[in-house]
């Protein structure tokens, strides 16, 4: 450090410090050259991503609110919508997993009840390398304690996520967390300073040096001098948190403010320019009057610190007394440092001292866009290619059976949720485990389900692909437990997108994401990138994470995964031509990671996916679980699992049996109904132009599969697969 | 009857107690702000869950110096109903209305999820409603539910049958595997002396609707609800 100069250490490239003097007509001074640097990085400009962004479908009739906000809102009827985002907190993570984890938590928390809504639900997609090693278990124990202290400390239920582990994460681990809220139309709010005039407030924590240049740090590879950046993590305070959520909430519903926003990265700087920005106006601060934890603090030191649970908020000057008084309530400091102007200038003063005087459409609007160009990565042809088919079929198939339940990505991620209180609040009606979270919507008869998905390996192999799947798996899940998907988030993981290859893979699974949601009709109304998710040069597996809200008109008319009573019929809806390519058991057991992604054909999926729905709806079927990772075979012992009972399977196999029972495939769903209804669900599968199969029946305390009159390829009991599918992943702690 | 449901900075499960007692109910209920200097009026009051304060130092231990938390120690000395869950259970020891201490989980891990529990006295103003010896399944989500008392206390505890709930098997045996916490001889909730003081880790409130799943927590708040009217029976007749 040192040598280099000030532009540069802050993460600006010779480009873009030229750039700014062009728009400046002179040279910045050392706090200007900081608010560029975080404005512009691409954590919060999205300089590489934005034109490949702009593939995603944003509208529908039922979104308020796109991509473009604090978070996306999606109308639920009723006056009502529900207000949603995922972000990802990877690199804090990476160096101190328990506050990294937190803090990420805490963010999207205030970016859901900025827009005036009450948060209802938390979820997380997590990605760790090998528990084989004791650095990913330091990580994933530390992350989850972290999301389980915020969490459950200001009192929004984690109620779903997912958790999967390659080697790809060993060194950076995702950790992508998602809130959803609930808010009335005439109570939304959104992040702008309009008004001259009126003031600007800043309320909640102190602001202190902890998390400067948190964001500059998320937009760089980690490296072994990451571990320096440690001061860059910021450190939460979920009950001051919990406090801000009430008191925000209370001057919102009482019509007491303009706007408001969360300071998230860049803390101060980046909030009070994007909400100048987005109302076209000025901004002036003056960073003596903000509230400190400690002295000495430079005016740099202010802007850019990322000190955790502080709001600001834009009123008119008569609304200062009670509001003030709001906060003083709930114990918390609120203290007007600013006003907004007229002219366009973000201005910054320390006393009667201009300290940075820049035009706010130069900092939020800007940043240089960089279109870059994608190169097919050596691998994929190799790697796509590749003859899976020549490996053996092992000889116990009821063994990789077991083998695969007790596999960390398959087993039950009980250890994980037990530690999330996921029922406060009292709407948690389907808890975690299964395909999606239902929560109730209190005073209506309605019903959200949530989730999230996303298979990094399938993007890996082929991000086209992948990002189609992602989409349509996530929609899968809410339509098993019957409800129809309205809107989407979305976490974009990646490595460095200045290279060719790291980029070609963002752009290719974004135009697959973007060709399942059209298909599928389903608007992306938020979301976040995160790049640079390499070390010492070795990019993660890219991990574009989607989570999905869908509605339910009447909560009663709902489903589960498990297997409910004896006799019970147990169908497969869907194309069944399971691919041994790119699956959890060539991966497990044969140590490959390669092959042809399942197809998916998003026509079928739709199909299926509306079939499955309207089953549910009409009461004909008692379960419903798609096909994932593992195959039917594993589908069918997770129903039995959870049902605590067992299942005889009958089905003709064609072709090698390892692949029928674990190979992978989209848009096939197992249901189960009472034997009297069979002929009905036949009837709509047949309606929908959904092909289906006869698997066979509920009952007994085994999970049984074979050929009619032939060969038995699995017979385990269920209590045996259970214990090793509950207690694999706690056992390696 | 009318309940208070307190509200600490930090509270969380406030609204959900709320929720029961108004919606589940029917009947009359009302925040109870933590700086509040009165209860007149109110026959029960329900401290709820959450991490008053933050529960920064130690669960419940600041949350004992709210001013409201003097006007409970006498609105429990007349008599009045309290009813403190999970974080409310852990304020009521901190402040001494009830006898032990609260450690952390021997796993040393928050736990939500379902638990069995033992009726082990019906006799009292919040478990009437339940049979003798009755299993209930009720969800727990703390992470400070290890109850320790000393060895006297225990014994009295016992003797005057003051242990309400204990964590059990499904079939109703008290089995260390039944225990989610490390708690001492199971110990889920208990009462004071003259029974009007009840402390439970476990969720009544998350309980208390077929929607959630099961509503064994209902009969809790019922069981105050049928207490509190045999009560004013008693009282009517005495005044002829």
């Amino acid at each position: 450090m040192g040598s280099k100069p000030a532009w540069a250490e802050m993460g600006l490239t010779a480009e873009e410090y030229s750039r700014i003097c062009d728009l400046l007509g002179r040279e910045p001074n050392y706090l200007e050259t900081g608010l560029f640097a975080v404005l512009w990085s691409e954590h919060c400009a999205y300089k590489n991503s934005k034109p490949v962004l702009r593939l995603f479908p944003t509208t529908g009739p039922r979104v308020i609110q796109g991509p473009g906000e604090n978070a996306g809102i999606v109308d639920i009827g009723d006056g009502q919508a529900v207000v949603f985002k995922m972000e990802s907190h990877n690199h804090p993570s990476a160096i101190e997993p328990y506050q990294g984890a937190a803090t990420g938590v805490g963010g999207i928390v205030r970016d859901i009840f900025t827009m005036g809504a009450r948060p209802i639900a938390s979820l997380n997609s997590l990605r760790f390398g090998s528990l084989d090693n004791a650095r990913v278990r330091y990580l994933c124990s530390g992350v989850v304690a972290g999301i389980a202290g915020y969490g459950n400390c200001i009192g929004i239920p984690t109620v779903g996520g997912e958790v999967f582990f390659h080697s790809s994460y060993t060194e950076n681990p995702l950790v992508n967390a998602m809130c959803v809220g609930l808010v009335e139309h005439k109570d939304i709010k959104l992040g702008r300073a309009a008004g001259v005039g009126n003031l600007i407030m800043l309320v909640g924590a102190r602001t202190g040096r902890d998390g400067i240049h948190g964001c500059t740090f998320a937009s760089e590879e980690l490296s072994v001098e990451s571990e320096q950046r440690r001061p860059a993590v910021q450190v939460g305070d979920p009950f001051m948190e919990k406090l801000l959520i009430e008191a925000c909430l209370e001057v919102i519903r009482g019509g007491y403010i303009v706007g408001i926003q969360d300071l998230g990265a860049a803390g101060l700087t980046s909030s009070s320019a994007e909400m100048a920005g987005r109302a076209g106006t000025g901004i002036e601060l003056d960073v003596s009057l903000v509230p400190r934890r400690e002295k000495g603090m430079t005016p740099y030191e202010v802007m850019l610190s990322e000190s955790q649970e502080r709001m600001l908020l834009v009123l008119e000057p008569d609304k200062e007394e009670p509001v003030r008084k709001i906060f003083e309530k709930w114990g918390l400091e609120a203290v007007v440092i600013g006003r907004v102007t007229g002219d366009g200038i973000y201005r910054v003063r320390d006393g009667e001292t201009v300290v940075a005087e820049v035009p706010v459409k130069a900092l939020t609007d800007g940043a240089p866009v960089y279109h870059r160009r994608g190169r097919e990565p050596a691998y994929y042809r190799e790697k796509k290619n590749h003859p899976v088919e020549t490996v053996a079929v092992p000889e116990d198939l009821g063994q990789v059976l077991l083998q695969l339940l007790a596999d960390p990505n398959i087993a039950s991620k009980e250890w994980v949720y037990r530690q999330y209180d996921h029922m406060v609040m009292t709407n948690t009606v389907v808890r975690p485990g299964a395909d999606a979270a239902v929560l109730r919507v209190k005073g209506t008869g309605k019903g959200i389900a949530l989730t999230t998905d996303g298979n990094s390996r399938y993007c890996y192999l082929d991000p086209y692909q992948g990002g189609m799947a992602a989409v349509a798996e996530a929609a899968r899940n809410l339509s098993c437990v019957g409800a129809e998907p309205i809107g989407l988030t979305d976490c974009l993981n990646f490595g460095n997108p200045e290279k060719p290859e790291i980029f070609w893979q963002f752009e290719e699974a974004v135009k697959g994401m973007s060709e399942a949601c059209r298909a599928l009709e389903i608007p992306v109304v938020s979301g976040n990138v995160s790049f640079y998710n390499e070390t010492e040069g070795e990019a993660i597996y890219p991990t574009p994470v989607v989570g999905m809200v869908g509605l339910l008109q009447d909560i009663t008319r709902r489903c589960t995964p498990d297997f409910k009573d004896p006799g019970d019929k147990i169908l497969l809806l869907g194309g069944f031509s399971p691919e041994l390519g790119a699956s959890e058991y060539l991966a497990l057991v044969h140590k490959i990671e390669a092959g042809r992604v399942p197809a998916l054909d998003l026509d079928l999926e739709k199909r299926v996916q509306t079939c499955c729905r309207s089953l549910v709806w009409e009461g004909l079927i008692k379960s419903a679980h798609d096909c994932s990772e593992g195959g039917v075979a594993v589908a069918l012992a997770e129903c039995s699992i959870n049902g605590n009972v067992g299942a005889l399977v009958e089905t003709e196999i064609k072709g090698r049996p390892d692949a029928f029972l674990f190979g992978e495939v989209h848009s096939c769903i197992v249901v189960t109904c009472a034997p009297r209804h069979l002929a009905q669900v036949e009837a709509v599968a047949r309606e929908r132009n959904v092909p289906y199969r006869l698997l066979g029946e509920v009952g007994g305390e085994r999970l049984v599969i074979r050929e009619p009159g032939g060969r038995v390829l699995i017979d385990q009991p269920v209590g045996e697969m259970r214990r090793l599918w509950q207690e694999s992943i706690g056992n390696c702690f | 009857m009318k309940f208070g449901v307190v509200v600490f900075p930090g509270s969380n499960c406030d609204m959900d107690c709320y929720h029961v007692i108004d919606r589940v109910l029917g009947h009359p209920v009302e925040y109870i702000w933590h700086r509040e200097q009165s209860l007149a009026g109110y026959d029960c009051v329900v401290l709820p869950g959450g991490f008053s304060y933050g529960d920064y130092l130690r669960t419940g231990a600041i949350a004992r110096f709210a001013p409201l938390m003097e006007v409970v120690s006498t609105f429990a000395a007349g008599g009045g109903l309290v009813l403190g869950i999970c974080n409310g259970f852990q304020i009521l020891l901190e402040a001494g209305l009830l006898p032990g201490a609260m450690r952390r989980n021997d796993s040393l891990q928050f736990r939500c999820h379902d638990v069995y529990l033992r009726v082990e006295n019906t006799n009292t103003p919040f478990t009437n409603r339940y049979r003798p010896g009755q299993v209930i399944r009720m969800p727990i989500a703390h992470g400070e539910g290890n109850y320790y008392a000393d060895p006297e206390t225990l014994a009295q505890l016992n003797r005057e049958q003051r242990v309400i709930f204990r964590y059990c098997t499904a079939e109703g045996e008290i089995a260390p595997e039944a225990n989610p916490n490390g708690s001492l001889e199971n110990i889920a909730g208990i009462c004071n002396r003259e029974g009007n003081v009840l402390g439970l880790m476990p969720h009544p409130e998350r309980c208390s609707e077929e929607i959630l799943g099961y509503d064994d927590g209902k009969f809790l708040f019922l069981s105050v609800l049928h207490w509190w009217g045999l009560k004013r029976e008693r009282e009517v007749v005495a005044r002829g």
